[in-house]
């Protein structure tokens, strides 16, 4: 809980760097006690450090310098082959209709995506959190199923429910709908993939805003009943403006998954019909296939500053409110 | 006054619980579905793809999966990766947790700003450059190809910080003074205190490795290494793409253990989500 509402990183902020703690590593010790300390610390931390360094920072770091060079597959057993080209990977990249498409289906993802999942979830919260006693077990196990099951075999179930003549199109029919061939349909094969993304994570968010609504004091919103305040001003006016922080914390974490969404079009539609489901993250699966691995590089590294600068901007909105 | 009042509750709450059921139902239906066409055969799905109960029940789908696809192959590779990843985040995350809470040394600074900032790389960026280092390593087609680049993650690392910040310095320093040397401090009193941290770690990273699915779907390009969720898919999109019932099967094949293990421990499962918030 505390990770939620910021509490943590600021307990950690407060309580710099180990003071106080270890064995008599405080400044004045003698400096042989610190060496030796050092060397302690060290020796914890340097299996992680290792892994750590060779595969997330170096290639991180390599998949960043890569990006500026005409690095192919071809080039894996030449290195001396590569050429720096500076940013033209990126100039093609930002060039081509393709990527352009990847990069609007991936912002189509994320802005429906996100106030829908956001949305239901906190719905699905405050229904789970006002009266009901019985079966909350029973109701959160059910809403969180589909977060714990393998994206892929969710997907492959979702192909067969989509189908022309299958399972949702026979339910519409019902009401008198005539669903279109969702998967093969230029307009309708992203809100199905909206949907799908919609069912899966709103598990997660509602278990994140159900912790976040226990958190609100039962008095304060008794105080505001007793001032005469309806069930949809008490949520406007103190649910949401208490739970900003755990809102906030949901659409970064929403946003960091939504923007590399690849799974879904991948066993779904192959990012088709017509590039309509490509997103960013399949453009650089693709471009990998194809031995582009510098332009695949590039591809990634536009999705990684989208990312970061959008959870940044998140953050910092939500750290200026706590304080 | 009081009793219309009273009235007015019981018909909110029943309209809530109302509403609860049909959501959940709703939110079910996939499974029920892919469970129920995983039994039919398929000329039957064929002949009615949104009928509900198998006419003719038949585990051919799954006797298929056994006998003809090697399921069994995938299942233990799955089972492999996910084990030796949970123990070495365990092990990993934990030892230079102790030393970030409690110890002071050069680079820790630098050391912890770094994992704070890969902390939402998306795994799609690094996946160029660590296959090129797979390849060059000779590690192709291997276990620890699978394993390797998961072996540490930056939320273990942060959750294990911050837990262990948390215990009194005084205990360590008593077992100093009582003789203990830092490994034996980690390992018996460090360790045995931070059984939440490491369950909700082990959950979550158990998890992450069962569905993981672009790195294993680069790195394991023989059939003989595919994890579960990649042989799905590449079935799937080849040689059985439209044969549904087999499809469904495998689905089922992929979700079962994971679903009977969180039934089981589904407190622990949305406790550890509800305390990092992070999958």
């Amino acid at each position: 809980m505390a990770v939620l509402t910021g509490g943590a990183e600021k307990g950690a902020a407060a309580r710099p760097a180990g003071r106080g703690g270890g064995a008599g590593h405080a400044p004045g010790a003698p400096r042989s006690l610190r060496r030796r300390q050092s060397l302690i610390a060290w020796g914890f931390s340097l299996p992680f450090v290792l892994l750590f360094a060779s595969f997330t920072l170096i290639p991180l770091l390599s998949s960043f310098l890569m990006s500026f060079t005409d690095f192919k597959s071809a080039d894996v057993d030449s290195p001396f082959a590569v050429n720096f080209v500076g940013i033209d990977q990126y100039r093609t990249l930002f060039g081509s209709a393709q990527f352009l498409k990847s990069l609007r289906n991936t912002a189509y993802f994320v802005v429906v995506g996100i106030p829908l999942t956001m949305g239901i979830a906190l719905v699905l919260a405050v229904a789970l959190n006002s009266g009901i006693s019985r079966f909350r077990t029973a109701f959160r196990v059910g809403f969180y199923t589909p977060v714990v099951t393998s994206i892929v075999a969710v997907a492959v179930v979702w192909r067969f429910i989509l189908q022309k003549d299958g399972p949702l199109n026979a339910v519409l029919g019902w009401v008198g709908i005539s669903g279109p061939d969702w998967l093969n349909s230029t307009t309708w094969a992203m809100p199905a993939m909206i949907g799908l993304g919609v069912w899966r994570n709103m598990g997660t968010l509602m278990v994140i805003f159900l912790a976040g609504l226990q958190t609100i004091p039962a008095e304060v919103t008794e105080a505001a009943m007793i001032d005469g305040a309806g069930p949809v001003k008490r949520f406007l006016r103190i649910t949401v403006p208490l739970m900003r922080p755990t809102l906030l914390f949901g659409a970064v974490l929403l946003s960091v998954w939504y923007l590399q969404f690849f799974e879904e079009p991948f066993v779904m539609t192959q990012g088709g019909p017509l590039d309509a489901t490509l997103s960013v993250s399949y453009f650089a699966f693709k471009q990998f296939g194809f031995g582009n691995y510098a332009y695949a590089s590039a591809a990634s590294y536009v999705l990684f500053v989208a990312i970061a600068l959008l959870s940044m901007v998140m953050f910092r909105a939500l750290r200026s409110k706590e304080d | 006054m009081r009793a219309t009042f009273d009235r007015l509750w019981a018909r909110r709450r029943l309209l809530t619980y109302l509403g609860l059921v049909v959501a959940v139902v709703i939110t079910l239906l996939p499974f029920l579905w892919m469970l129920l066409g995983s039994f039919k055969t398929q000329g039957e799905i064929l002949r009615d793809p949104s009928g509900f109960l198998p006419q003719h029940p038949t585990s051919g789908n799954y006797s298929t999966w056994f006998d003809r696809l090697h399921l069994g192959r995938f299942f233990l590779n799955s089972l492999i990766v996910a084990l030796v990843t949970v123990a070495g985040n365990l092990l990993f995350c934990s030892m230079v947790g102790y030393a970030l809470a409690k110890f002071h040394f050069a680079g820790k600074r630098l050391v912890f700003t770094l994992v704070m900032i890969t902390l939402m790389v998306p795994g799609v960026v690094t996946f160029v450059p660590l296959f090129v280092l797979v390849t060059k390593l000779g590690l192709t087609n291997t276990y620890a190809a699978l394993i390797l680049p998961f072996l540490t993650s930056p939320m273990g690392v942060f959750m294990m910080r911050q837990f262990i910040s948390g215990i009194p310095d005084t205990l360590l320093e008593a077992a100093r003074i009582d003789g203990a040397g830092e490994l034996r401090i980690w390992a018996r009193i460090v360790m045995p205190l931070c059984g939440p941290p490491l369950a909700t770690l082990g959950i979550l990273t158990f998890l992450g490795s069962w569905n993981n699915f672009l790195w294993p779907l680069v790195a394991a390009q023989s059939q003989d290494m595919y994890t579960l969720p990649v042989a799905l898919s590449l079935y799937s999109t080849g040689q059985i793409a439209t044969q549904y019932g087999l499809l469904l099967a495998g689905s089922v094949l992929v979700i079962a253990p994971i679903v009977l293990v969180f039934v089981f421990v589904q407190r622990y499962f949305t406790q550890s989500i509800a305390t990092v918030g992070v999958r």
